[in-house]
């Protein structure tokens, strides 16, 4: 590990995520506040919609609180994979100029998200709090869990995709795609309970759902369905395909790594 | 403190048969369907770039590396500073390197100056930590204290470059990698980076610098290699790989033409200003003649100028028949006063000195040029001459001298 994150590399990985939060919110009056408004507008109207016209949210206790923390990994998960996709080709001026360690430039995109991250879930805290959820401190404890999946599950797709990025544009808008398929296949807005039984199977093979209903389970309540309930010996499938497409990501960008600055 | 001698063991820099290809698809395929058309009839071109290259750099040496656009000299730089890996062979470095290969690399228009210190450092491989500590003296050396909080796209250009350079300046490490950024910036802007060069020169960092400047070779460079077509042609002093480099530009321009006798023409510049004349004398005779015996000679070189020009500076090399060169004096390093001239000046220089040289043919170039050493008129062997004495050595020169012994009786 000598060769990654030394103080160097450290350095200029806060460099990069610090400049990168000034530039972004540079001269607007809301500043940091417009990172929250895209969710939260987002969650407005999915409330507005599952409470009032297709009333789904009355299944569930707390449907606000499940949806909001929904919609914030979710969130997460297409900006950090955005960010983390471009961020090469975005500084290749750079890669081609110095020697930079490409994975701390992907690393700094994916943190910039998670920073992102870390305060939006505080407003879900706050929310749950005012929407009267009963936490429940042995649950709350597992919550950085599948939080902290998440993470890692952006940032293996990042290393792929910035990679593959530099060598095929087609990647963004592929990429593009899925996440648009992906939103409707990870259970962002529906509860798991309006899915027919035999394609929750189905549902849970992508890790992204298995996150956000073990994050549901920890902090909005325990009733919710979880690849562990779902699956039962089979739910280790969704957390060895976050474990395998990582080790392939990491494999790959190492692979590639050398050739970056002459492909960019 | 005196230079110590160096030895082996003191290279602070390594390069060891390194060879670089590009492998360039003839048809560079940039979408996944073509890539998928395409597969398993990829046509490859192969550059190869570099070939076999391998020096060492000492600490505390000032190196260049001297080469024309394309010969491969910035794939070496990057390979050097670790952006690109070589096809083969290795770099090996005893040291931190700070590569300044463009100003102000990941500046940004929408953060302050302060917030640029810190980016720009950080790229260049500085922990915060180090920029802290650095951060007055850069600001000084930029002289924009004023202006540090101040969003970048308020700068002008000037200012831009000036923090920048300060950053790349004081904010190093143990090896200053520099490629010709003194071809940035204004006269006034460059002559401050001599001097920062000087000053670098003078405290005994260890600098490389990347550059199709002669001058610069010659005026700072302990050492340098020549590249041609990836290769190393030259290594040497770098006054000698200077000259070499000047010489082959200047066959390159006249396209090897010859004269009527037969001989390359060896001329070269811009016309600016021409030497007419070079002749040598014996002291005191003071007459032109090809065979100097004296125990001193004088070398004359007949300018004329044909623009009004600043500060030109006149010149000249005795070459001895192995090429090797012997002599070298210019108005600057003789201390002649700056001297503007206008078009149609003329001036003789003549130099006196004591008889050095040792019995053989030697040859005269002599030149014109500018201060960044820009050629006017650059002219390879414009005369030559013989030196016959009768006390001869079989070593390179035969300097003034006095012998005393004492006799140490039984």
């Amino acid at each position: 590990m000598k060769n990654y994150l030394n103080p160097k590399q450290r350095s200029l990985l806060n460099a990069l995520v610090v400049a990168d939060f000034k530039i972004r919110y540079q001269g607007s009056v809301l500043g940091y506040l417009w990172s929250l408004v895209r969710p939260l507008s987002l969650f407005a109207v999915l409330y507005v919609m599952f409470t009032m016209v297709f009333k789904v949210g009355d299944q569930i206790p707390h449907y606000g609180v499940y949806l909001l923390l929904g919609v914030m990994l979710w969130n997460f998960f297409t900006e950090a994979t955005n960010n983390g996709l471009s961020s090469l080709v975005d500084r290749g001026d750079m890669i081609r100029k110095v020697y930079t360690p490409k994975y701390a430039i992907v690393l700094a995109a994916v943190f910039s998200a998670s920073v992102n991250l870390v305060i939006n879930l505080l407003v879900v805290f706050i929310f749950a709090l005012i929407n009267g959820v009963q936490f429940d401190l042995g649950r709350l404890l597992l919550a950085p869990i599948p939080i902290l999946q998440m993470v890692i599950f952006a940032l293996g797709i990042s290393f792929l995709l910035s990679s593959l990025y530099v060598k095929f544009r087609d990647v963004k808008y592929i990429w593009e795609l899925l996440l648009q398929i992906g939103f409707y296949a990870s259970a962002v807005l529906y509860p798991v309970s309006l899915v027919p039984e035999a394609f929750r199977f189905i549902l849970f093979m992508n890790p992204v759902t298995q996150i956000l209903q073990d994050a549901r389970f920890a902090i909005v309540y325990d009733g919710t369905h979880t690849a562990i309930s779902t699956m039962g010996s089979y739910a280790f499938i969704p957390y060895l395909i976050v474990l395998l497409l990582t080790a392939l990501s990491i494999w790959y960008f190492r692979k590639s790594n050398k050739l970056i600055a002459e492909e960019l | 403190m005196p230079k110590t001698k160096k030895n082996d063991t003191d290279a602070i820099l390594r390069v060891e048969h390194v060879s670089k290809t590009f492998r360039l698809p003839t048809d560079r395929r940039q979408s996944l369907k073509q890539t998928v058309l395409s597969l398993g009839r990829t046509n490859y071109d192969q550059f190869k770039v570099l070939r076999d290259i391998s020096f060492e750099v000492q600490r505390g040496e000032f190196f260049g590396i001297l080469g024309r656009n394309g010969s491969g000299k910035s794939t070496l730089l990057k390979i050097i500073s670790n952006i690109y890996s070589p096809t083969e062979g290795k770099v090996e470095l005893g040291g931190d390197l700070t590569p300044f290969i463009e100003l102000g690399i990941g500046f940004n228009q929408e953060l302050s100056g302060r917030d640029n210190v810190f980016l720009n450092g950080a790229i260049l491989g500085l922990t915060k930590k180090q920029i802290q500590e650095k951060y007055d003296e850069i600001v000084a050396f930029s002289e924009l204290e004023k202006f540090m909080e101040q969003k970048l796209r308020n700068y002008s250009s000037g200012m831009l470059v000036r923090l920048a350079f300060a950053i790349a300046i004081q904010a190093h490490n143990d090896i200053l990698l520099i490629d010709e950024v003194l071809a940035v910036g204004d006269a006034n802007f460059q002559q401050k980076c001599l001097n920062v060069f000087r000053q670098l020169r003078r405290s005994g960092k260890t600098i490389v610098l990347v550059t199709h400047d002669m001058g610069a070779v010659e005026e700072f460079c302990d050492r340098a290699i020549l590249i041609e077509d990836g290769e190393i042609t030259m290594e040497g002093a770098g006054r000698d790989v200077a000259n070499r480099y000047r010489r082959i530009n200047f066959e390159q321009l006249t396209d090897g033409k010859r004269s009527d006798t037969g001989e390359i023409v060896m001329r070269w510049g811009n016309n600016a200003a021409t030497v007419n004349k070079v002749w040598v004398a014996n002291k005191p005779a003071s007459t032109k003649t090809k065979l100097i015996t004296a125990r001193e000679f004088t070398l004359s070189i007949d300018v004329s100028y044909n623009t009004d020009l600043q500060d030109p500076i006149t010149g000249f090399q005795v070459i001895d028949a192995s090429g090797q060169i012997i002599m070298g004096l210019n108005s600057k390093i003789s201390h002649f006063p700056k001297t503007d001239r206008k078009k149609g000046d003329r001036a003789v220089f003549e130099w006196t000195q004591p008889n050095i040289l040792k019995s053989g043919t030697y040859f005269v170039s002599a030149t014109v040029h500018d201060y960044g050493g820009e050629p006017y008129d650059w002219w390879v062997e414009a005369i030559s001459f013989v030196v016959e004495r009768e006390d001869d050595t079989s070593a390179l020169v035969l300097t003034e001298h006095t012998l005393r012994v004492e006799e140490k009786k039984k």
